[in-house]
């Protein structure tokens, strides 16, 4: 398989447009912007043979992918922080309506404080909209799952959409080497697109989304949580074949030298990498550091994940979201619960937000807290971390008498 | 023949649809919501379409020969927006039941 180089919208737009979808309609927001003029290029240079709808924002993108889905095409569309807040409330039509659409997601914090840069408070808080969720580690990682996230949600006891997560700038601004398959290759396990479900044609008439009643919504949301857990299955079956057909298996959870880890940090998305490194730092020191990279987020792992760490006496879950006001930020909530009774001690760390670096010494930070905590030397540790000396004092001004 | 079919013929396959929509169509006879109707006095139109460009339910047809304009009583509410529009004030809203 030749390599190519691409940045991570790069690998994105190229996962798209092996899936050739026949409607395309996405708004440019930094750090996505890219995604949105390359399929442009692709629709008026003839290689996506695609509709190309102009709409004024990304709720409109999300409508019209809604209703172009259901007339029996495969859609594209791509967003990013506020263009995906905005785009919340046709998300929920999406997957409740069972529409498998994909959607590449370049994260990107939330407003205000303004910020273009990277963390993942924008998918975060659209974690309970009824979309699957993966969070690529590399570029290389964007073009699989996009194209395995295709099978995932359009699998007939599925239908869910799915958002595929790339870190803002540190992924989808990074050049880096890409194996990919050939058009041929990728259209061969991808496949065209059927219309499964429920469908807009003048010849068999349906009204679609009017008003449930109470007497039914219930059962409409158990339909939609039995997909979610086929879903988890289906996406192991799909990971396994692509690895079988591309040599790379996707993975729902990566294990990094937790057999017989004291100490483990839980990552997502790009970071993963760096923590990887100090990991191998310390175990050259004779610490034994492991890492838990959790690539699906929805459906949650969490089997795989309690499997994963149900012998690693300390760990800690990085989030790159603050969490304001909850027991503790996304992922580490879910993996607290996940390990409900194992007998580890699950602390979290908030960090790396709006596209702070979190840096190899970072890591080592982090892991020398677990290590007291493992030691017996402290009881918690500082779950803000790489924190400036006095966050309350950042501005002071003369009080006019 | 001597074997039998394990399911008859005349029993239609089921599909199952996931999620909210409606395929029995009870409540689409908005016609049945009428209180008043519009009526055509045929020797006042001139057969311009207004009326059917006018109407929010597309439920009127105009056309050159027989009889000029044509209602869906089906779909139609009665709203009167064809009889306002009409700039030959060939339309009158009527009693839908009842004398007038």
């Amino acid at each position: 398989m030749p390599f190519r180089m691409f940045d991570g919208n790069g690998a994105a737009v190229e996962a798209i447009r092996m899936a050739r979808p026949g409607v395309i309609a996405a708004y440019p927001i930094t750090p996505q912007s890219s995604i949105a003029e390359k399929l442009s290029d692709c629709v008026a240079n003839g290689q996506i043979d695609a509709e190309y709808i102009r709409v004024e924002s990304e709720h409109s993108a999300m409508s019209v992918c809604v209703g172009a889905c259901l007339t029996g095409v495969r859609v594209a569309t791509a967003t990013s922080s506020v263009g995906l807040a905005l785009m919340h409330e046709v998300c929920g039509v999406t997957s409740g309506c069972r529409l498998p659409v994909v959607m590449p997601v370049v994260n990107r914090s939330l407003v205000a404080p303004w910020s273009l840069w990277c963390d993942h408070q924008d998918t975060m808080a659209e974690r309970d909209t009824g979309w699957l969720q993966f969070y690529c580690g590399t570029v290389q990682e964007v073009l699989d799952l996009t194209l395995c996230a295709y099978r995932i949600s359009e699998h007939q006891d599925v239908l869910t959409p799915s958002m595929v997560c790339l870190d803002g700038f540190f992924l989808s601004h990074s050049m880096q080497k890409v194996s990919a398959p050939t058009d041929e290759e990728a259209w061969d396990f991808v496949g065209p697109y059927v219309r499964r479900n429920m469908y807009i044609d003048p010849t068999d008439v349906m009204f679609v989304n009017d008003l449930c009643p109470t007497s039914e919504y219930t059962e409409m949301r158990y339909q939609q949580k039995v997909g979610f857990e086929r879903a988890a299955d289906v996406a192991r079956e799909v990971f396994d074949e692509y690895g079988r057909r591309f040599g790379r298996r996707p993975c729902t959870v990566e294990k990094y030298l937790l057999d017989d880890a004291d100490i483990a940090l839980v990552t997502m998305g790009s970071m993963s990498g760096t923590a990887k490194f100090a990991v191998n730092e310390l175990r050259r020191q004779g610490v034994k550091a492991g890492l838990l990279r959790i690539c699906m987020f929805r459906p949650f792992p969490a089997g795989e994940i309690r499997e994963a760490l149900k012998n690693v006496p300390v760990v800690g879950v990085v989030d790159r979201s603050a969490g304001l006001g909850a027991a503790q930020p996304p992922a580490a909530t879910e993996v607290s619960a996940a390990l409900r009774g194992a007998g580890c001690r699950v602390f979290s760390f908030v960090g790396g937000l709006a596209g702070r670096d979190i840096s190899d010494g970072a890591f080592k930070g982090l892991y020398s807290e677990l290590l007291d905590v493992f030691e017996g030397q402290a009881q918690s540790v500082n779950t803000w971390f790489d924190l400036k000396g006095d966050p309350m004092a950042l501005r002071e001004v003369d009080i006019i008498c | 023949m001597s074997t039998q079919r394990e399911t008859p013929t005349s029993t239609p396959a089921k599909r199952r649809i996931l999620g909210p929509c409606s395929v029995v169509f009870t409540a689409a006879n908005t016609g049945s919501w009428r209180l008043e109707r519009p009526q055509l006095d045929e020797s006042k139109c001139i057969r311009c379409g207004t009326c059917a460009r006018s109407c929010p339910t597309d439920c009127i047809t105009v056309s050159r020969d027989g009889c000029p304009v044509v209602f869906d009583w089906y779909y139609c509410k009665g709203c009167g927006i064809c009889v306002n529009e009409c700039p030959k004030n060939a339309l009158s809203l009527v009693k839908e039941r009842g004398e007038h």
